[in-house]
């Protein structure tokens, strides 16, 4: 139970606070039943719907269909011939999974995205967490240049970003490679340099997103709970420890699931920065592999099956992030 | 914050302040050497000596970018994608948001897990569905087939985060309104919609991020009528990976950029705010 979030909900929503509170959420209400005026509650019962009538609407269309859809076409035989109607579809069952599962490249490929991934959300998770922390304790200029950079590489779409990134590597004309006097040194042409350069580019543009984030969570920490700590003598590093970081947990699940999310996801950068995956596909990562398959070889089938196992894994992550806030006793 | 940070050693906070400012520095230099690779002349942006100032600039490669066939026209494509997703989805998420705080009903709970799992699709595992999605409704070469799936991804994030800023319109403040006789349309767009606006410009930054960034989708959808193409495939006819035109490259990324940082510079404040409040209720 966080102390602030404790604070929030009453502030919120006294008259609920007062009424129920939940054990399991030790201080949490729950207000399922606390609501005022019953007489209200026949339209209650319909209104809701027509609010949300225009999002279950186009969610339903554009995102639980395709994914629908996706499994659908991962069940069958679905290459440029049957798109063009040429030959009927063939049913596979999970002909299309046995043949991804039993390619040594999946799994080459999987383990670069899950490597890759979780370099890139701890990097992106430190360096976040720790400009947000030095952001509180300098005074407002170099706080504005910080924070006003920052917004720059945020705002930079992640297309230019990943040119703007590959001419500062450039082995002919980019500066990096001067400074460090690499002479004509390619990053792109290494595996793990190509993936490193790639991973700089990820931590750039999303670290701003933790660190704006984090920043604020701080802000709202009441001053005079770490006044308290300091006056007991506590290190900053202690109160980072066994102050900030418990109250603040609720915003680093939430930012830490968005980077798993994002970071798992990275597509642009990979295809623009390495060329659609590097040399003979060395810097595939899932969400390029299934696109290339799909698109580039026209294996819609293959493609598919390799969609819905990253599907499956983000699933996967999602439902321990439910259990997280769940044992944080936060109330949906 | 103000006594941990009197509590600072002076010496510490000088540290701290010089490593922010040599950060700042860090993090905004790649976009300074785009802007500086955009207006370096032909000659010296292939120079093996990179300077990092110019002694001429030009804007030849910024004549180059806008010459381009069409630039003008993909550059309003973007902006008319993004702006759709912007208003669409803020309009959307502020409708449920409003229905899964302000009522209790059936499946509330149900459909807030969905709309968390919603957020979990990889968009780009579905691009093989979307394409037979959009051929099979004509949509395909057509700026909804970009606009459609950009409002359908950026709401799940939009709802959950707006969440936050509708629960924290006081109870009271609605009895009240319907005390004065406010129906409750009124009551959401004259009263709860201006409160809760601070949560939607918030919330639009991620919409408009998502759509401008869009490249796979315009990679994908808009394949024979190039004049429906965004920004993105604009610049990549610049990058040829064997022999890029940086001049142009750099021109284009400039010139794709401005319009984000505008819109950041523009909600900045509300950012920080709206953040702070989204992930603290």
């Amino acid at each position: 139970m966080t102390p602030d979030s404790s604070t929030a909900e009453v502030r919120g929503r006294p008259r609920a606070a007062a009424v129920r509170s939940r054990p399991r959420g030790g201080g949490r209400t729950s207000d399922t039943a606390s609501r005022p005026s019953a007489g209200r509650r026949g339209r209650r019962q319909t209104a809701p719907w027509l609010y949300l009538a225009p999002a279950l609407v186009v969610l339903a269309a554009l995102l639980a269909y395709p994914v629908y859809q996706l499994g659908l076409i991962s069940l069958f035989r679905y290459t440029q011939a049957q798109v063009s109607g040429g030959e009927p579809t063939a049913f596979r069952g999970f002909g299309n999974y046995a043949d991804v599962f039993s390619d040594d490249r999946f799994w080459q490929v999987l383990l670069s995205t899950v490597v890759f991934a979780t370099a890139c959300v701890v990097s992106t998770l430190a360096v976040g967490c720790a400009l947000a922390v030095l952001l509180t304790r300098v005074r407002a200029v170099p706080r504005l240049a910080l924070m006003l950079a920052a917004m720059g590489a945020w705002a930079t779409p992640a297309v230019t970003g990943s040119t703007v990134w590959l001419f500062l590597f450039d082995p002919d004309f980019g500066p990096v490679n001067r400074l460090l006097g690499l002479g004509d040194h390619s990053w792109t042409y290494g595996r793990l340099s190509a993936f490193l350069l790639v991973l700089l580019e990820v931590v750039w543009c999303s670290f701003p997103f933790v660190m704006v984030t984090v920043y604020a969570g701080i802000r709202s920490v009441p001053s005079e709970v770490l006044e308290a700590a300091a006056l007991d003598g506590a290190s900053q590093w202690r109160i980072w420890r066994s102050v900030l970081a418990p109250m603040l947990r609720p915003i680093l699940v939430v930012v830490t699931i968005q980077s798993v999310i994002w970071d798992f996801k990275v597509f642009t950068q990979i295809y623009v920065m390495t060329n659609g995956g590097g040399i003979a596909g060395q810097n595939l990562v899932l969400n390029v592999y299934a696109y290339q398959q799909a698109f580039a070889s026209s294996q819609y089938g293959l493609g598919a099956a390799i969609g819905v196992v990253m599907l499956l894994i983000l699933l996967a992550v999602t439902l321990v992030y439910l259990r997280l806030l769940r044992r944080q006793g936060e109330e949906l | 914050m103000r006594s941990v940070r009197g509590a600072v050693a002076r010496p510490w906070r000088f540290a701290a302040e010089a490593c922010a400012l040599l950060v700042a520095v860090v993090v905004a230099f790649p976009l300074y050497w785009m802007v500086l690779g955009a207006f370096k002349p032909a000659g010296e942006i292939r120079s093996s000596e990179p300077r990092p100032w110019t002694l001429a600039p030009s804007l030849d490669s910024f004549r180059r970018v806008f010459g381009q066939q069409e630039f003008g026209r993909y550059f309003l494509n973007s902006l008319v994608v993004a702006g759709a997703v912007v208003i669409a989805s803020g309009v959307i998420a502020f409708l449920a948001a409003t229905a899964v705080t302000r009522f209790r009903f059936r499946f509330r709970t149900t459909l807030l897990i969905m709309f968390l799992v919603a957020q979990m699709v990889p968009v780009e595992a579905l691009t093989i569905p979307l394409f037979f999605l959009m051929r099979d409704f004509g949509q395909l070469n057509t700026l909804g087939s970009l606009i459609l799936p950009h409002i359908a991804f950026s709401l799940p994030f939009a709802i959950w985060m707006l969440r936050g800023f509708v629960k924290a319109v006081p109870e009271a403040l609605e009895e009240a309104a319907y005390l004065d006789g406010a129906s409750r349309t009124r009551f959401m767009w004259q009263i709860l919609f201006p409160l809760v606006l601070p949560g939607l410009v918030a919330t639009s930054v991620f919409s408009f991020i998502s759509a401008w960034n869009d490249f796979l989708f315009a990679k994908s959808f808009i394949i024979s009528d190039t004049s429906q193409s965004t920004l993105p495939m604009a610049l990549l006819v610049f990058y040829e990976p064997d022999d890029p035109d940086w001049g142009g490259v750099m021109a284009g990324s400039t010139v794709m950029t401005i319009p984000v940082l505008v819109f950041f510079v523009l909600v900045q404040r509300r950012l920080v705010s709206g953040l702070g409040g989204a992930v603290k209720d």
